[in-house]
């Protein structure tokens, strides 16, 4: 049977497809708290449908961190404990996700729209015969339509949003969901529940990926898709050197490192860093821009923040007029005066 | 060896207007151009192109209304070889799931009559769509092995076209990088870190204005019609709205650096934000 053929054989069943289903994804033998995040949406679902919520778990040497799942609401944890699924090669995850659903018949399956959960989320959809919602930012129940699931996105940069359905009757019905867009979910120490190990045999399946190494960045560096507070520089810093009193101030605040495309453009910080259109999409609880004048192509990145704070000596800056707090005046005096008033109060960030 | 290249003409607006009646983009009438993050992708193609050498070349191919043409055009004149236009009223409404199937048809078909390719390279995702979910849609339904958010390809190594061989690419983490290697055929989706995508020379414009692009519809690819377009997308969008735009907000005063700082950290702190 060609894989055409095999996709399309995959009946579709709104009966006996049934429960939430969450991945919880682990990172070097680190589970993420994108887990608790999807635990906390999810678990609100499972509620309102009287569905039990259960939660995927891949990787090697995972097996403890079930009872941890369970503590933050799942019902069921599903483990696959493998030596190959140490590293996350996506032809692999695929498969053995795939066989899974095919079995167990999940109704929703939720993932985090991290570049793991994005990278496989639609091989999974494909291969399990079902559709796929990219990074959503709110989820429901629809009930006028038979409680599917209402997930709610943003497409073209964040100018607007959709809310998708997915009505055709396949199963589970899949979405990848933002980090930080939720809050994560509490934890209760010893709530029951199941942990179900389910055999993992690679040599089922093609290996036609392999993980060769992982580099490691810099180290003490926050990631801008993982942090609740942002201060990104912009072409005002004038030069590579203006990101000094930003990563000073970073790291008072607790905070991740941001650039605009023009920064990062100009060669002054890593690509990794650029947050807008053809960069990298963010949402934490406070974004700081510094020298960020606000063209579109960043605001797209980074315009649904809880809360902006923009630093610019231009009053007439469109970021200026959109910042929920805008502080006008010369970001070289400005920093470091933030930098000694943050530490004359002895401010300590909060876990991030 | 072959490669191939799937690009989309998105809208180079952010201008954007709602049709009613499908809740989806209108793409009549708004500027249009390549996806920025598939300029990296064509690039890319005629990059490892020129690194295998021999008789290796690089397809493109789109799916979109008549005038997606001018996308595959602005492919040639960057150093495609040739372009292929799966176009037809049939196909519109996709969503992720039917386009990647209706390019899986295509590129089927174009390893037919073409050559068997051997690397299809996709942008990250699209600036209108954001979903990143072709890349791997598409490698699903071809059952190849894919790898996405590559910033660089280290090594390829090709026996020659459609016989096979190895990749090597490098992945951007949130935390780092995997590096990854791939049996050949193989799919990857590219970030911008990748390249620097160059400008047409004179003798691509030259090509890109005399070639000739095949259009091929439903019945051209062999599709199945329950597999495309709105009728077979499991995925609708059910609605579309603005979101709230956010309206200026409070103006921190002061007439000294320090005295705004200390307005600032306490606006901050009165806010519960730090």
């Amino acid at each position: 049977m060609s894989s055409e053929q095999a996709i399309l054989s995959i009946p579709r069943d709104t009966e006996n497809h049934k429960g939430i289903w969450v991945f919880a994804e682990v990172s070097h033998g680190k589970l993420q708290t994108t887990a608790y995040e999807l635990l906390h949406v999810g678990g609100g679902l499972a509620k309102e449908l009287n569905e039990p919520l259960s939660v995927v778990l891949m990787g090697h040497n995972i097996t403890s961190l079930g009872q941890d799942l369970i503590d933050h609401g799942a019902d069921k944890v599903y483990v696959m404990d493998h030596e190959k699924l140490g590293q996350f090669v996506d032809e692999l995850y695929a498969n053995v996700i795939v066989e899974l659903i095919i079995k167990e018949k999940p109704n929703k399956f939720l993932l985090p729209a991290s570049t793991l959960g994005r990278s496989f989320g639609s091989r999974v959809a494909v291969l399990a015969n079902t559709g796929i919602t990219a990074d959503a930012t709110e989820l429901s129940i629809n009930k006028e339509k038979g409680n599917l699931l209402n997930a709610i996105r943003p497409s073209f940069g964040g100018t607007l949003m959709a809310t998708i359905l997915c009505i055709r009757g396949h199963r589970p019905e899949m979405a990848t969901i933002r980090p930080m867009a939720f809050p994560q979910a509490q934890k209760q120490s010893g709530r029951k529940g199941e942990i179900v190990t389910v055999p993992v045999d690679p040599s089922k399946y093609k290996q036609r990926e392999r993980h060769l190494r992982f580099e490691a960045d810099e180290k003490n560096e926050i990631d801008i898709q993982q942090a609740s507070t942002i201060i990104s520089g912009g072409y005002g810093l004038g030069g590579p050197e203006g990101f000094d009193p930003i990563r000073k101030l970073a790291k008072t605040l607790g905070a991740a490192v941001g650039a605009s495309r023009k920064a990062v453009d100009a060669g002054w910080i890593p690509y990794r860093h650029q947050v807008g259109l053809t960069g990298r999409t963010v949402r934490p609880k406070l974004y700081i821009a510094v020298g960020i004048s606000g063209q579109i192509q960043h605001l797209a990145g980074m315009n649904s923040s809880e809360t902006i704070v923009a630093i610019n000596q231009d009053p007439e800056a469109p970021m200026m007029k959109l910042a929920t707090f805008s502080v006008e005046g010369d970001l070289f005096q400005l920093l470091p005066a933030i930098q000694t008033e943050l530490e004359k109060i002895g401010y300590k960030p909060t876990a991030n | 060896m072959h490669i191939l290249t799937c690009i989309k003409q998105t809208p180079a607006t952010d201008n954007v207007q709602i049709d009613p009646e499908t809740g989806t983009l209108k793409r009549e009438g708004m500027a249009a151009a390549i996806n920025p993050f598939d300029e990296y992708a064509i690039e890319e193609a005629v990059r490892i192109k020129e690194r295998v050498g021999g008789d290796s070349s690089v397809s493109a191919l789109t799916m979109g209304p008549p005038q997606a043409e001018n996308a595959l055009r602005d492919a040639i004149s960057k150093g495609c070889d040739r372009a292929f236009h799966v176009c037809g009223r049939e196909f519109a409404g996709a969503d992720t799931w039917a386009t990647s199937y209706t390019l899986f048809k295509a590129i089927e078909k174009i390893a037919k009559e073409v050559s068997p390719i051997d690397l299809v390279i996709c942008g990250k995702q699209t600036n209108d769509g954001d979903t990143g979910h072709i890349g791997p849609g598409v490698a699903a339904w071809l059952d190849w092995p894919n790898v996405a958010y590559v910033k660089k390809v280290e090594d390829v190594k090709s026996i020659g076209t459609g016989k096979g061989g190895t990749v090597v690419v490098h992945r951007m983490m949130e935390d780092g990088t995997d590096v990854l290697e791939m049996d050949l055929p193989a799919v990857i989706a590219v970030v911008k870190e990748i390249n620097e995508p160059r400008v047409p020379s004179l003798k691509g414009k030259m090509a890109a204005k005399k070639a000739e692009i095949p259009k091929w519809d439903a019945a051209a690819l062999g599709a199945v019609s329950e597999c495309i377009g709105l009728k077979g997308s499991p995925t609708i969008v059910a609605k579309s709205f603005r979101p709230p735009m956010k309206t200026g907000g409070v103006k921190i005063q002061g007439t000294t650096p320090q005295e705004k700082a200390k307005n600032l950290v306490a606006k901050l702190r009165e806010s519960n934000i730090i």
